[in-house]
């Protein structure tokens, strides 16, 4: 997984003209992006642009109206988020991802417990799965003394951290952010955008979620920018500055004004 | 405060705000640690008030047989509230279970085997409906299963009438089991052969003629003891252990992670329905006869005796042991007042105050757990 492939290996993730309609309500209407192995794709937007949406029908959580959906170059139909976990479609949500009162380690192995021992009397194997969410931790730089404490007792930015150690160490192929560092501080943000750097090196593709362009633009490749369901626009890292990525974001002059009232920072 | 310079991404760093974690913490962690400190102060409040009479093999088994019979109860209730449910219908439950059981071997002539298949199986599914409309139609459970409360006290009222002719009990039961090896397996006692041969060799208390004074265990303490060890196994060893806790927990990061939250919870439902339906068996064969008021009141007693073992309201968290201390307390509290001076209708009052501890209690400890301010 380390060596990158060549530039002609299909997208990991690519939607084409995706449609997706709640009722009457369309959410997403004609959405396309795609992201590449050891790629930072942003997804980008205002509130109800359909970001959520897009990650939700690529992690299998809702199924889109319409369009095409290719992971690895073949067409996917997902039914529920484990088809989605099972393609390598991991996705990290900002509160949804881990059970406050459960030891690390049993977050960590949720759903995938690696079992021993004959069927009537089949256990899982409790000492490994410790060992293991030790040294994942470990390996991203957080020393956890006992993986038998409750996540509810870590920081926010650990917990983020925690389940895309957990997503990677299970072989996720892409790994889905929606808004990991809206909730965190200067400190915690920065490790958790260290971390995706990490993964990005390792040849995972990231879609990383946000509102802000700063963190965006500190790890990201290309940005995809949603208005109204619809995509505005995909660019390189190369094509476009700070400045105009925000100002693409939130469609143009009345945040010049409020920006210019502000002191030229947001 | 930790300062600036921390490091980020430096494991070789330890972060020097984690303590070591202590014994004290690890037992901390335990959810029975409440049940086992009652357990200790309630055995010490009887050893100074009771009649010595009370702490005798026979006192012990007095104390233990409707100990265990709540306890089965209450280690499935344990169970479903770790799986974030409430049961509210499990004494009715044992009711409507002890009607068809009875109606089964008296109206339909069954032989035993066929009449236990029957009450278990139809126990589960009650169960798996309760699940299922909790689960599809996302109302609490306490309020799904208040309905099915009434429901099948009524059922079991009409159903008895329906068996008797008018009556509210139905006899006759004892006559139509024969004796066996799986009448054994779900009344009177166990290990005969051992206290016979403890009693034969005076270690334990026998009348003149040579019998022991107490025969043997009663079959439901045997069931409780093999439930709860079981129940516990599975809660901390097992995929499906950590499927319960999640459950609880959070259903939706657990669905997000993928596990099967609604194959569980409706599993939950269902065995805590058969637990219902195996006290009804028991206390049926052992009475003889079965009647509308069987089981009464049971659930909530089952649940206070979770409660009182460390389970959350909320869900996610408690255990299968503690909810066995709880039950164990419970059969002290209510048998044990009786060999005191003390009237006994003092053991609402006790039970009411031990449960409102517990839950003071354990309000406490999830915080210390979770790190909650
Ligand atoms: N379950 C639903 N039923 C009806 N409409 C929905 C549903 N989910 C989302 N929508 C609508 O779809 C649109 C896109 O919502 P979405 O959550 O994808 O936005 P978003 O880009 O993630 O916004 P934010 O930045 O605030 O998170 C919104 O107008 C929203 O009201
Ligand atoms: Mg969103």
């Amino acid at each position: 997984m380390t060596d990158r492939k060549s530039e002609t290996a299909p997208p990991v993730i690519e939607v084409k003209n995706i449609i997706k309609h709640y009722g009457s309500v369309i959410a997403l209407s004609g959405v396309s992006m795609k992201v590449s192995q050891g790629e930072v794709l942003c997804l980008l937007g205002d509130n109800g642009a359909g970001k959520s949406t897009l990650i939700k029908t690529l992690s299998g959580v809702v199924r889109p109206s319409g369009g095409d959906f290719l992971v690895e170059g073949k067409p996917v139909a997902f039914n529920s988020p484990r088809d989605a976990l099972d393609a390598g479609i991991a996705t990290v949500y900002q509160d949804l991802a881990m059970i406050p009162l459960m030891s690390i380690t049993r977050n960590f192995f949720m759903g995938r417990e690696p079992v021993k021992g004959i069927p009537p009397f089949r256990r899982v194997d409790f000492k490994y799965c410790s060992e293991v969410t030790r040294e994942e931790m470990h390996k991203i730089g957080i020393d956890i003394r006992d993986p038998n404490q409750a996540v509810g007792t870590l920081s926010g930015g650990e917990r983020q951290c925690v389940a895309i150690a957990r997503a990677v160490y299970f072989g996720a192929k892409v790994l889905i952010l929606d808004e990991p560092t809206s909730a965190l501080g200067v400190a915690q943000t920065s490790m958790v955008l260290k971390y995706i750097h990490q993964v990005q090196q390792k040849g995972l593709g990231v879609i990383f979620i946000t509102h802000n362009v700063r963190h965006a633009f500190a790890v990201g490749n290309r940005f995809t920018v949603l208005n109204r369901g619809k995509t505005l626009g995909t660019f390189d890292k190369s094509e476009i500055s700070l400045e105009e990525l925000q100002n693409l974001m939130a469609g143009g002059k009345e945040l010049q004004v409020i920006s210019h009232e502000l002191g030229g920072t947001i | 405060m930790a300062p600036i310079e921390q490091k980020i991404g430096d494991a070789s760093n330890s972060d020097e705000r984690i303590k070591q974690v202590g014994f004290l913490t690890h037992m901390m962690r335990r959810p029975e640690l409440g049940a086992v400190a009652g357990l200790i102060l309630v055995v010490a409040f009887f050893f100074l008030t009771a009649d010595r009479s009370m702490f005798s093999l026979s006192g012990l088994m007095t104390i233990l047989a409707p100990a265990s019979q709540l306890g089965i109860l209450a280690i499935a209730a344990a169970l479903l509230m770790i799986g974030g449910e409430f049961d509210l219908s499990i004494g009715s439950m044992v009711a409507f279970a002890g009607l068809i059981f009875g109606a089964a071997l008296t109206n339909f002539g069954q032989p035993l085997w066929i009449a236990i298949l029957i009450t278990m199986l139809l126990a589960a599914a009650m169960g798996a409906v309760n699940g299922q409309i909790v689960i599809r139609t996302r109302l609490p459970s306490f309020i799904v299963t208040l309905a099915f409360l009434f429901i099948l006290r009524g059922l079991t009222l009409v159903g008895l009438k329906w068996a008797t002719g008018g009556s509210t009990q139905l006899r006759g039961i004892g006559e139509v089991v024969s004796d066996g090896p799986l009448k054994g397996l779900f009344s009177g006692v166990a290990f005969q052969d051992l206290f016979s041969w403890l009693a034969a060799n005076g270690l334990i208390e026998k009348f003149d003629n040579g019998v022991p004074k107490v025969t043997g265990v009663p079959v439901s303490v045997v069931w409780f003891i093999a439930i709860a060890g079981l129940a516990t196994w599975v809660l901390l060893r097992t995929r499906i252990g950590n499927w319960v806790f999640a459950a609880g927990g959070d259903p939706n990061a657990a669905r997000n992670s993928g596990g099967p939250v609604d194959r569980v919870k409706t599993g939950l439902f269902a065995l805590t329905a058969c637990a219902a339906a195996l006290v009804a068996i028991i206390t049926v064969l052992d009475a003889g006869s079965t009647d509308a008021r069987r089981g009464f009141q049971k659930e909530f007693e089952a649940i206070i005796a979770a409660v009182i073992g460390g389970c959350l309201l909320t869900g996610g968290y408690g255990s299968a042991i503690g909810a066995f201390f709880g039950a164990i307390i419970f059969g002290l509290v209510s048998i044990g007042l009786t060999y005191t001076k003390f009237d006994s209708d003092w053991f609402q009052v006790f039970l009411g105050s031990m449960l409102l501890l517990a839950v003071l209690f354990n309000n406490f400890i999830r915080r210390k757990v979770t790190g909650e301010r």
